[in-house]
C-alpha cells in the first residue's frame, strides 16, 4: 500500500475507533434510561447496578409476565387487576418472586393472557396494605420471538384463548 | 491479490458488466419473490397466537435486515472511496442510499401496522424502534449530502463521513433487544443455533429473504448504471452509447410511421 493510502487508512480507522468508544461510553452512561420499563424486582429492590428505585406517584412503565391465576376481572365493568413477575427463562412462577399488581380499566390487547409478557404504563402507588401497585392507563402486549402453527401449540399443551367480554362489561364503558 | 478487481474500477467495464448480470438478477428476484410471497401468504401456517397477522413477518423482517445490510454495503463503499479514492465507490454509495431509505421506511411502516393489532400501539420509543428510526434519518442525511454539492467528489466525501459515523448505529439496532428492555421481541431467525419458528414457517421466509435481497441488488444495479452514466456524461464512450441508442430509437420511430 502506498504511504498516502496508508495515512488515509490510519486516519479513517482511528476516527471510527474514536466514534465507537464515544458511542459506547454514552450508551453505557445512558443504559438505564434506554430501558423501556422497570421489572417488578427493580421496583421493589431497585436497579441492579445503581439501586435506583422509582418513587411513589412517579409515572413509570412496568414489564413482566402475567402470573397465572392472578387475573381478576370485574363482571360488571372493564376493571381488571393482575400480578406481574420478572421475565426470565425458563418461565417458572414462584410465590417468593417479587411481584407487582397492576390495576387497569379498559379493553386489554388481544394477546393478553396468563403467562404472556405485558408492558403497562401508569403511576406507582401504595395500596391499602402498604404494598406497591401500578395504576395503569395503558397496557401493551409483548409477544416473544417464537412462532408456531396451532397444531404444534396444541401438542405442546399451550393455552392461548383470547379474553371474552360480556355485553354488560362493554356497556359499562359508555 | 486484488488484481482481478482492477478492471472493474473502470466505469465503462463496470457499466457493461452490470448490464450483463442485471437480467439474471431481475429474473431470479422475480422467481424467488413470487414463490416466497405466495408460499408465505397462502400456504404457510398461521401463528397459534397471532393468527394471520403474523404473515407481515415475511415482509417486515427481510426489509429490516436489508435496511441494515444496505447500510453496511454503503459504509464499505464509503470506506474504500475514502482510503483508495476510488470514484466508482461513491457512485455505488449514491446508488444504494435511496434504496436503503425505502427499505427502512418499509420496515418501520410494516412494523407499525403489525404493532397496532398485536402490541396495542403503532409506535413506542423503545431502543429497537428508535434506533431504526435513526437509521432512516441517517439515510436521509446521506441522500441530502450526495445531492448538496455540485462537485460529486466533494459530495461523496461528505456523505461518506456521515455514513461511516452512522455505522455505529448498526450494532445498536442489532443488539438493542438484548442490551435493553424493549417492547420489541428478540430475533427469531438471525441467532446462533435453532431459529424460533417451525420449519414450515421458516422455508417461505428463506425464499422471501433471498427474493428481497435479489430485488435490492437489481434496483441498486439499475441505479448504479445510471449514476455511472450521469457522472461520465462527457466521456466519449457514453456519448457513443447515447448516440447509438438514439439512432436505433429514431430508426424504430420511422419504421412505426411507415
Amino acid at each position: 500500500m502506498n504511504p498516502r493510502r496508508k495515512k488515509r487508512l490510519t486516519i479513517v480507522a482511528s476516527i471510527l475507533i474514536g466514534i465507537s468508544v464515544v458511542a459506547g461510553l454514552v450508551l453505557y452512561a445512558l443504559s438505564q434510561n434506554i430501558d423501556l420499563f422497570y421489572t417488578p424486582s427493580e421496583i421493589t429492590q431497585g436497579k441492579k447496578d445503581s439501586g435506583v428505585k422509582p418513587s411513589i406517584g412517579q409515572r413509570i412503565r412496568i414489564g413482566g409476565l402475567v402470573v397465572p391465576n392472578s387475573v381478576k376481572r370485574d363482571p360488571d365493568n372493564l376493571k381488571v387487576s393482575f400480578r406481574l413477575s420478572d421475565m426470565k427463562m425458563p418461565i417458572i412462577f414462584d410465590v417468593s418472586d417479587p411481584m407487582i399488581t397492576v390495576y387497569y380499566e379498559g379493553i386489554l390487547p388481544d394477546l393478553f393472557r396468563e403467562g404472556q409478557g405485558i408492558v403497562a404504563n401508569g403511576s406507582l402507588a401504595r395500596g391499602p396494605a402498604g404494598e406497591l401497585r401500578i395504576e395503569a392507563s395503558e397496557v401493551l402486549a409483548k409477544h416473544d420471538e417464537n412462532y408456531m402453527p396451532a397444531e404444534l401449540a396444541d401438542a405442546a399443551g399451550k393455552d392461548y384463548k383470547k379474553l371474552e367480554y360480556s355485553d354488560k362489561q362493554l356497556d359499562s364503558k359508555n | 491479490m486484488w488484481k482481478w478487481l482492477h478492471p472493474y474500477a473502470n466505469p465503462e467495464v463496470s457499466y457493461h458488466f452490470t448490464g450483463k448480470i442485471l437480467p439474471w438478477l431481475g429474473a431470479l428476484a422475480t422467481l424467488f419473490l413470487s414463490i416466497g410471497i405466495i408460499w408465505a401468504l397462502a400456504f404457510a401456517p398461521a401463528d397459534y397466537q397471532q393468527g394471520d397477522s403474523f404473515r407481515i413477518f415475511y415482509v417486515h423482517v427481510p426489509a429490516a435486515s436489508l435496511s441494515m445490510g444496505i447500510y453496511f454495503g454503503m459504509a464499505i463503499a464509503a470506506f474504500t472511496s475514502m482510503v483508495w479514492q476510488f470514484k466508482l465507490a461513491d457512485a455505488s454509495a449514491a446508488a444504494m442510499a435511496p434504496v436503503g431509505a425505502i427499505f427502512t421506511a418499509i420496515a418501520l411502516i410494516t412494523g407499525a401496522a403489525w404493532g397496532k393489532p398485536m402490541w396495542g400501539t403503532w409506535w413506542i420509543w423503545d431502543a429497537r424502534l428508535t434506533s431504526e428510526l435513526i437509521l432512516l434519518f441517517l439515510y436521509l442525511g446521506v441522500i441530502a449530502l450526495h445531492n448538496a454539492f455540485e462537485d460529486k467528489n466533494l459530495a461523496g466525501k461528505a456523505a461518506g463521513i456521515l455514513t461511516l459515523v452512522g455505522v455505529i448505529n448498526l450494532p445498536i439496532i442489532k443488539y438493542s433487544v438484548e442490551w435493553w428492555n424493549t417492547l420489541h421481541q428478540g430475533s427469531t431467525v438471525s441467532k446462533l443455533g435453532k431459529p424460533s419458528m417451525s420449519i414450515d414457517m421458516l422455508w417461505p421466509f428463506v425464499f422471501c429473504f433471498i427474493g428481497f435481497a435479489l430485488l435490492v441488488a437489481t434496483i441498486i444495479c439499475i441505479r448504479f448504471r445510471s449514476e455511472i452514466l450521469t457522472r461520465n456524461s462527457i466521456r466519449p464512450w457514453v456519448r457513443t452509447l447515447v448516440s447509438e441508442h438514439l439512432s436505433k430509437h429514431i430508426a424504430q420511430e420511422k419504421n412505426n410511421a411507415i
